[in-house]
């Protein structure tokens, strides 16, 4: 029998607060053993200095787009990967990380000039608003349990097509 | 002599984004630029408007990792602003949520980011399971990490923005199936947080740097939420004139802000708090970490690791002592209306250093503003002006034994100290205003 090919992982963070980061080390408490055997950890900079950045099977994206370069980076990331999923509610929603969207003009007026000086779109944007987006796990940040559930699912769905 | 120009994009095993470019002329450092590459989120912007009620779940979302102490800290302000004075069983409740934060916090620091570089590994998953001791530390990670979230998700409803502490106490207490569980799990963890300061305590990283330290430094027991800020200069600052002392300064590169002490850069964290009140740690604590406490108050940056270690003892004991001790039952909440023009100030300490929230109150009875000073903030001029000795020094070395100069070196003993200072990006890029010009 041919031996299981590891899943390429890969999990990137934008505008957020990277709260679905620290669920995934949380998640990883319980799961570390068999996720090693299952997951290449490729590119996750969480966890690692070394990161590939060439291919991922499952693509994970955190936080809200709020640049053209990070809709760029987004854009990249799907062309490589299978599966793109989008974890939490900025990169499914993009609120909170997108607050700004429903400031008043009094409170533009306090903060324009520093979207403008970094470079920041007018307006957040949510991930699915700027590629093909597979699987959305919300929350804020997404539960543990969802997240374990639609990760399995995943990996059932990749140990079929081996 | 060397010239070179060093970018790093992405400097990993941290929270959040930061860089660093770094200028090399005829073999000294002309130029520096740590900086945070998240994207201003606008949340003290955003407060405006808002019921007093929403603001600890609003200003949480600036960190997952430190969300709590967020929370922690927005609750302190919201209820100065109010008048309202917690119960004692609030209290206890609070210091637990805080113990479960940095139990959690600094062991995914410690273990996951910082060790590996010890052992020269690329990533803590990457330690070998085959070795005994490598073993032992892989699982010793883990169950700390576990540990301390049960013990957050028990008090605090989650370890991430938790849902139980509001203003004027909680919403919901630990039943006794669920303490008897979290004194099993912290009671099996402790000898994995022993080897975990012997771990740290023989790092052979060392970087010595004079500087001040502050930290909220409790009246009694080891804490994070209550006290007086010191400094290590031996200056008091009551929380109410926070403001007066620190100074702000404009990174134009960054998104975040700098703070200056007296007109210098200082140093907040685990680091601070050993060195100025070690001696209120948990009397477990202290006994059975009294050899590697005399090793403090110290100047050697890579100690704030071994700092985080001793905390994470100290919260274990004393999390302990305080399921062990006391029985909670259901307390209605404290209630009080904002009254127009109020304001209230929360300091505490959060795993990274000392936490400032100012919340204001206007006329219509909403938030009219508010201010929020992070611990990587104020750390980010002392870690910029780190680095930029580091490199000089490591040039110098290579320029007197006329050694090739090993740039992935550099890298890799920069990225070293950024960790040791345990940074966290989220934090430092959230809104706070700045006059540029």
């Amino acid at each position: 029998m041919e031996e299981f090919k590891k899943i390429k992982i890969g999990w990137f963070s934008y505008s957020c607060c990277e709260d679905n980061t620290v669920v995934m080390t949380e998640v990883l408490n319980n799961h570390w053993q068999e996720w090693k055997k299952i997951f290449d950890f490729r590119h996750v900079r969480v966890l690692k200095k070394n990161n590939i950045f060439d291919e991922f099977d499952i693509a994970f994206i955190e936080g809200a787009v709020a640049s053209e370069k990070q809709e760029a980076e987004i854009k990249d990331i799907r062309s490589r990967s299978k599966k793109l999923v989008t974890v939490g509610s900025c990169a499914v929603i993009g609120i909170p990380a997108g607050n700004r969207n429903n400031f008043t003009e009094e409170q533009h007026a306090n903060i324009d000039f520093l979207v403008m000086k970094f470079g920041a779109f007018p307006k957040v944007k949510r991930v699915s608003e700027v590629v093909k987006v597979d699987v959305e796990i919300p929350g804020c940040p997404m539960s543990p349990e969802n997240f374990l559930e639609k990760v399995n699912l995943l990996v059932a769905e990749f140990k079929q097509h081996a | 002599m060397h010239s070179f120009d060093l970018s790093m994009e992405h400097i990993t095993k941290i929270e959040g984004n930061a860089s660093l470019k770094l200028k090399v002329e005829d073999g000294k450092v002309t130029d520096i630029k740590f900086a945070t590459d998240e994207y201003k989120r606008f949340f003290t912007e955003a407060m405006k408007g808002k019921d007093l009620v929403a603001i600890p779940q609003h200003l949480a979302r600036i960190c997952g990792t430190c969300s709590n102490s967020h929370i922690m800290c927005s609750i302190e302000a919201s209820e100065n602003a109010l008048d309202i004075k917690p119960t004692e069983q609030t209290k206890l409740l609070r210091t637990l949520v805080m113990n479960g934060l940095m139990i959690r916090d600094h062991a995914l620091h410690l273990y996951l980011f910082s060790m590996p570089d010890i052992f020269n590994k690329d990533a803590f998953l990457d330690f070998d399971e085959s070795d005994p001791y490598q073993h032992q530390l892989l699982h010793d990670g883990f169950e700390v990490k576990s540990a301390g979230n049960f013990l957050a998700t028990l008090i605090a409803g989650r370890s991430v923005h938790a849902t139980y502490p509001v203003i004027g106490g909680f919403l919901k207490f630990p039943d006794e199936a669920g303490i008897a569980e979290a004194i099993q799990k912290l009671q099996n963890v402790r000898s994995g947080v022993l080897r975990l300061i012997e771990v740290f305590k023989n790092a052979p990283f060392h970087f010595d740097r004079k500087t001040k330290y502050i930290a909220l430094v409790p009246e009694n027991s080891f804490g994070y939420i209550q006290g007086v800020i010191g400094a290590s200069d031996g200056q008091k600052i009551e929380e109410k004139d926070f403001r007066d002392h620190l100074e702000k300064t404009v990174i134009p590169y960054s998104q975040a802000v700098g703070y200056t002490y007296e007109g210098e850069g200082y140093m907040v964290g685990a680091l601070a708090r050993i060195n100025l009140a070690k001696d209120k740690l948990h009397p477990k604590t202290k006994e059975s970490a009294s050899e590697v406490l005399n090793l403090f108050p110290s100047t050697d940056i890579f100690y704030n690791n071994l700092a985080q270690a001793i905390e994470t003892l100290h919260c274990v004991d004393e999390s302990i002592d305080i399921l062990s001790n006391n029985k909670f039952t259901p307390e209605p909440l404290i209630k009080a209306e904002a009254k127009s023009g109020a304001v209230g100030i929360g300091v505490i300490e959060a795993p990274r250093g000392t936490l400032y929230h100012k919340i204001i109150i206007g006329e219509d009875g909403k938030v009219s503003g508010g201010e929020v000073i992070v611990p990587t903030g104020q750390n980010q001029i002392n870690i910029e002006r780190d680095v930029a000795v580091l490199v000089q020094n490591l040039l110098d070395q290579s320029n007197s034994a006329e050694a090739q100069l090993d740039k992935d070196k550099i890298v890799f003993e920069i990225e070293k100290l950024i960790r040791a200072y345990d940074p966290c990006m989220s934090c430092a890029a959230h809104f706070l205003k700045v006059e540029w010009l």
